[in-house]
This record gives C-alpha cells, structure tokens and sequence, in this order.
C-alpha cells in the first residue's frame, strides 16, 4: 500500500508541470462549444501541440509510435493536465481512446502505419459507429451488413449515437459480415471513411440543445477489406479490447474537475446564504467523501493494471472499471443536482454555470454501457451469480 | 505508486483470518450470542490470544515490546475482525495498546474501552460507552466533538468506577452499552498516567485528536470488513436459494443489489486503505462516512436477499446490521464527519 509517487514519477509529474506552464498561455482562445469544427481545429491544435512535446499517446505501446508509459505515469499526465486546466481529450477521444488502441493492438503494420501517426498527430479524428436503432445495450444485434464483392465490403445499415461524427474523418464500424453464424461471431471491424460515397450524416440534438452525436446512414458504401482490423467475423472479440479501454481511465481528468468545482460549489454556497443551511453543507460533505473515494478508487484500479502489465497483461483496467463507472456517473450527477440545490431558481436559467453540465451530466449513466448493464457485468463477471434472465 | 497490498500485508491478513476462523469461528459467535445474556461478552482467554497475537501491540514501537507496524497493517486486521464481528472493545484497547496508556492493554490481560465524550451536566444526550463491565480502564479522549477544536482536549485514562453509568439494553446483543452520567474524581491509576495528561492534552505523546481520529479509521475498518462479508453472505445465498425453479441469483433484481454492495464495499475499500496510508484527517472522514454506508447498506440488503430468513434470529444478517448501526454510532458519526468534510471545502488547497 503505497501512495506516494517515485522519484522518476515525480520527476516526469515536473517537467509536464513545467512544460504546461509555459505552452498554457500561448493557446488560442476556446472555442464556442456549439461550433463543431471550431471545437475539432481547436482539439487537433492540442493534440499537434502534445505530439510535438512528446506528450502524444502516452499509454500507448512505443511500437504504435505511442511513449509507453507506465499506466501511473499516464494517471500523472491526466491529473496533472487537467489540474492545470489544459484542453480535454474533446474530438481526440474516439481515436486516442477506441479506435486507436484497438488498431494497435489488432491492426496488421500496414495498418498501424496508416492510421495510427496522424491520430497521435492531431491530423484525423474519428468516430465510433456501434450503436444501432435496434442495437443498443444488446450490441451484438447489430444488422448493419458488410457484403464480400471481390476486394471490397458493400456497407449498408444504420447508426445511432455516433459522436461528434460530423466531423469525423474514420469511423470504427461494426458490421455483420456473417448473418448466418451466431450473434457474436459474425461481425467484422472495419474503418470507414467518413467521405465515401453513401454515407449520410444527421446531426442530433441533444437535450442540452447541443449537436454531440448523429445518426449515420449508410447506403452501399464500398469499403476496402484492407480496411478491416482482425479476422473477418472476429469484430467481437476485436470490440472488446476497446470497450474496456474506454472504461478505463477515460475519466480521471474528470474526477479532478469535479474536486475543482465542489469547492467552488462551497465557496458559491458561502456566499449567497445557503452554507447556512445544513442539509446543504452535509450534501457538500458527502459530495467531498464521494471524490476522495472515487480518486483513491482510479489508484487502485490503476496500480492492478499496471501490475497486470507487468506481469505480461494488456494494462488495461478490467473490471474494476465497471465498479468505477457505476460509482462515478451516480456522483458526477448528485453533484450537479447539488449544484442546483445551491444556485436556486438561478439553476433554471441556461447561461448560468453549471446548469449545462447538469444536463450533460444525465447521460453519464446511459452512455458507454448504462448502469444497469454495468450491474449485470458487475453481478455475472465479478460476483459469479448465474447469468441473468 | 503502488496501491497494492504488500506480500507482507497479504501475509499478515490472512494470519489473522486463519486466527479467527479457529477461534472465533461461526459457532463460537453463535455460542456468545446465546451467552451473552448470561456471561461476560468479552473473552478473557480468547482477548489474551489476540494479545499475543499482537492486535494490541501491532503498532506499539518494538523497542517498548510492541510489534512496530503501522495503520495500513492495523486496518487490514481490523477489517478482518469486522468480517468475523468479533466483540469487544478492540479499538480503544488497541489504541491503549499502541500508545502505552495502560499496563496490559498491549498484551491482552486488561481489556480497555473508551468514552468518547464527557458526560453534560447541562443534561445533554448522555455518552455510550461499550463493554464497560469487561473494561479494567478507560481512555477518556475528552470533547470537541465534530467541532475540530480537540487539539487541546485532554487524554485521560480512567478506572471504570470512575464512571457514574447505568446499563441500558443494548440492541447489538455483543455490544453491551452503559450510559455515562458523570464522572466521580478519580485516583490516579498505579502507574502514574494520571487523570490528565500533561502539556495540551497529551498523555505519553499522543495526542487525544490523533487518537479520535485512528478511532474512527479503525472503526471504519471494522465496518468495512462487516460490508464485505455480509456480501459474501448474499452472494451465497443468491447462488443457493431456489425460487421459480432457478437461483434466485439469476433475477436481475436480486444481482443488482448484490452489485451495488459491491461497489460500496470496494468504494469504501480504496478511502479506507488510503485514510491508512495518508492519515489524513479529511480522509479519515471520508473512510469512516464510506464504510458506514457501506456496512448499513450491505447488511440491509443481504437481509432483503434472504428474503424471511433474513428476518430471524438464527441467520447472521441481523448481527452485523445491529454492529454496524452501533459502529456509525461511534467516534465519527455522519453528521461529524460530513461537517468536517464541508468545512475542508473551504479552505485553501496547497498543490
Ligand atoms: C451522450 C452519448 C454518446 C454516445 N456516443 C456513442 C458513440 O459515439 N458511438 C456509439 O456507438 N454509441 C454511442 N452512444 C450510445 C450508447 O452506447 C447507448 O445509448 C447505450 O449503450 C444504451 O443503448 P440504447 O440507447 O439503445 O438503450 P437501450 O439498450 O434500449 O436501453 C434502454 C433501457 O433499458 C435498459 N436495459 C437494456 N437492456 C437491459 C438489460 N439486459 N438488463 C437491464 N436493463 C436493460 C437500459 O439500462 C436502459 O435503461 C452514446 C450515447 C450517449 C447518451
């Protein structure tokens, strides 16, 4: 049980101190959080910057053209980024994130060498298209179909909830490639472009009133087979090593925002009255136990994966990110609800802090695999009860 | 950075698991169930073996025999005497223990319980104390509760006759409770401790707020070892237990309780260890607030997953419900700790 950090640790924690110091002030202003490709230049700028120091795909094997860091050393860099008040991941994460990793660890080297550099780069940004009008939290029902015409897939189907596809140049696509096999042994993995011919693009709106996903159609689309990553009718297996990564550390940057903003919460409370009041102050009291608890729970989580790389594993946070997930997304909302609780009517009006972030916050427990799915995995993987029904 | 258990660590939990399991196994609890109307509680020999065992000493320095660990070691024994809900009062005896306040509290020949609070004369709510019958001395770790004033608050080791206190019935039947009116002037105890400590409320260099909030971490330890295994308790039952033809583990109502308790113990777990490593007083809180809800909400819903049998007597479930409610009851109680943890959002953080 150890908490404090190496001397080496502590040493790449002050040059990227450091570093962010200096580079920090020197970024153009952000962008409106409305305007997509606004937010796309403005992220991609980020990303060239933490290519060019050397900062790009930190967690990612150095044969990926990543830095191989420790996973400590990756909770460092995400702590420490966002502590300084560095941009976020934003239209990096699909492909830092998902797609990124899966082509590293699935991809053949042609593929990695043509995917890969301009991800780290802040070239090309990427999209996921899991998701399915009928395919949701049962993703292995997805029907979008693949059809083999000689070196080429015909793509045709629909997706749902694709993030800021719009301005996506890839998507990660699953496709059925095989209707006649079982559910989950025949679907396929390919990268899409996003300007072939017949693939539609609707932006949707989301309760916030804000454009973050779409749907996607897609209408006899031609596809390389060079374009599919692992075997064909593999996909499943290949999904997975990307879902778990996105469970992984995807929000500790997050967990020290939220730290950030409880105790401006506080501080907001004491000044307009309601510290006053008790239920208030236990609800911040307990809000604070909660984020203490959830960070100390990312150090955990992170100490297994980088054990488990250690001893030859993938170093990607297993399930143990299920728990996290569950916890996180229940906190992340309470804490807005108390946000509200404090501000008063004035949580009704939009252009006050942190009334958006209330809103956004309702999806932390729908996307990325919603809480009840997260309590099956939790129940089944964890607890070996027998498999639900 | 490696959050991790040692070998040594894993070593010395499973030490104590083994220990308990022998000694203070499922009949034993039972049998000092059925005893405990009759009998004393607390188990002259058994406290003795846990002495030698060195709970008591665990954190004492070796040059003063002790056996010269630190809290993270102290928390995993803690925990697994939670799990076992091995009676007594092993907090305050250990914290006697481990501070040379009182002769034979680190072996395990005099058994040392606290009193939290001093008594009111204004009449306000009367402090608890536990095992008082059991007791040969008693840490008194003075006032400034949840005000965060204790610094100077005395440390004082009392004779239990000392205590003006009646016996109330208590609702854990192993936690035998005495509500404390006042306190009588006392004799200084033969080894001349004293009744108040020396310079600003330290009696043999610790001070009372350290030791209140060691208290509440190891308290939350126990809690957190209850939450666990009233998990497993569910868990085995969900498995078992048939209904409509399948386990009823196979419903997902039933998984998702179970999933949640899940994620409370482990939530708790990760503040709870880290509070050890740190002994932070905030994170003290933290641990203690996480792993009560944890040992209250677990022990609820394993009590809900054993459906009528989680009602009766015979089952398990109402033991550690009946502990853990007692335990929230003690050192850090919810509305201290949140307090605490509000106030600490104010002040200035140093990066
Ligand atoms: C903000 C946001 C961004 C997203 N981005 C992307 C993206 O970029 N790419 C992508 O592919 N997808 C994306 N998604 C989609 C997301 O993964 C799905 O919304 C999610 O998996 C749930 O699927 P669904 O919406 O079809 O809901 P459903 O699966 O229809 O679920 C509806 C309700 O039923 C419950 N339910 C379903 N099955 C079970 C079960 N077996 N047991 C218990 N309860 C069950 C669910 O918990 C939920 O409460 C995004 C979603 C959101 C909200």
């Amino acid at each position: 049980m150890e908490l404090a950090y190496t001397q080496e640790e502590e040493e790449f924690r002050a040059r990227l101190r450091a570093w962010l110091a200096e580079v920090l002030p020197t970024l153009p202003s952000r962008p409106d959080p409305l305007d997509w490709p606004a937010r796309r230049a403005y992220d991609m700028d980020w990303q060239r910057r933490l290519h060019d120091a050397g900062y790009a795909g930190l967690h990612w094997p150095k044969d990926a053209g990543g830095q191989g860091a420790t996973p400590t050393q990756h909770l460092i860099f995400l702590e420490e980024t966002e502590a300084a008040g560095a941009p976020y991941v934003g239209a990096g994460f699909v492909g830092l994130l998902h797609a990124g990793p899966t082509i590293a660890a699935e991809g053949t080297s042609r593929q990695r060498a043509r995917w890969l550099p301009p991800i780290l780069r802040g070239e090309e940004v990427w999209c996921q298209g899991f998701s399915e009008p009928d395919a949701g939290s049962d993703l292995a029902a997805l029907r979008t179909r693949a059809v083999r015409d000689g070196d080429t897939y015909v793509v045709t189907g629909s997706k749902i909830w694709t993030s800021h596809a719009e301005v996506a140049d890839w998507c990660e696509l699953l496709v059925r490639t095989d209707p006649e096999a079982p559910r989950h042994r025949g679907i396929s993995w390919l990268a899409l472009p996003m300007d072939a011919p017949g693939v539609t693009v609707r932006p949707l709106r989301t309760l916030a009133g804000s454009r973050e996903f779409a749907e996607l159609f897609l209408d006899e689309v031609r596809v390389p087979v060079g374009n599919r990553v692992g075997a064909e009718n593999d996909g499943w297996r290949v999904t997975m090593v990307t879902l778990s990564f996105e469970r992984g550390t995807a929000f500790v940057g997050e967990v020290v925002a939220c730290r950030r903003t409880l105790r401006l919460l506080a501080r907001r409370a004491q000044q307009n009255g309601c510290w006053d009041d008790a239920t208030v102050r236990r609800r911040l009291g307990r809000l604070h136990a909660e984020f203490s608890a959830l960070w100390r729970l990312i150090q955990w989580n992170v100490s297994e994966a980088a054990h488990g790389l250690r001893q030859g594993g993938t170093g990607v946070p297993g399930v143990g990110g299920s728990v996290f997930k569950l916890r996180y997304s229940h906190a992340r909302q309470e804490l807005y609800e108390t946000a509200a609780a404090v501000l008063g009517p004035a949580s009704l009006e939009l252009s006050q802090e942190w009334a958006l972030e209330r809103l956004s916050s309702l999806s932390y427990t729908i996307a990325a695999g919603t809480s009840q799915i997260q309590r099956n995995i939790v129940a089944e993987r964890i607890l070996g009860l027998p498999k639900g029904r | 950075m490696d959050f991790r258990l040692t070998a040594d660590q894993e070593a010395l939990r499973r030490g104590m698991r083994e220990l308990l399991a022998a000694r203070f196994g499922r009949q034993a609890l039972r049998a000092a169930v059925d005893g405990a109307e009759q009998q004393q509680v607390v188990d002259g020999r058994l406290w003795r073996e846990l002495g030698e065992a060195g709970l008591f000493a665990l954190r004492a320095p070796q040059s003063a025999g002790g056996v010269g660990l630190g809290l993270p070691e102290a928390v995993l024994l803690f925990e697994e005497a939670g799990r076992a809900l091995l009676p007594g009062p092993l907090v305050a005896s250990h914290l006697a223990g481990g501070a040379g306040l009182v002769a034979g509290a680190a072996d395990g020949s005099v058994v040392v319980t606290a009193l939290e609070e001093e008594p009111r004369p204004d009449g306000g709510a009367a402090p608890l104390v536990e095992h008082l019958a059991a007791a040969g001395a008693v840490l008194a770790l003075g006032e400034g509760y949840g005000t965060g004033a204790g610094e100077g608050c005395p440390v004082r080791v009392l004779v239990p006759g000392q205590l003006v206190a009646e016996p109330m019935r208590s609702v854990d039947p192993l936690s035998p409770l005495h509500r404390v009116r006042g306190l009588l002037p006392g004799q200084p105890p033969d080894d001349g401790g004293g009744t108040t400590g020396g310079g600003g409320g330290r009696l043999g260099g610790v001070s009372a707020e350290v030791l209140r909030g060691e208290a509440a971490l190891l308290t939350a330890a126990l809690q957190l070892g209850s939450a666990c295994r009233t998990l497993e308790l569910a868990v085995g039952y969900a498995r078992e237990r048939e209904q409509f033809g399948r386990p009823i583990g196979a419903f997902q109502a039933v998984q998702h309780l179970c999933a949640e308790m899940l994620v409370r113990s482990e939530t708790a777990r990760s503040v709870v260890y880290a509070a050890a490593v740190t002994a932070d007083d905030e994170e003290i809180s933290a641990a203690k607030l996480l792993a009560d809800t944890a040992a209250v909400g677990n022990a609820r819903d394993c009590l809900q997953v054993h459906g009528g049998m989680g009602f009766t007597w015979e089952a398990d479930v109402h033991l550690h419900l009946k502990r853990a409610w007692l335990r929230a009851e003690q050192w850090r109680t919810a509305v201290a700790g949140e307090e605490r943890l509000a106030s600490a959002l104010l002040q200035p953080i140093c990066r």
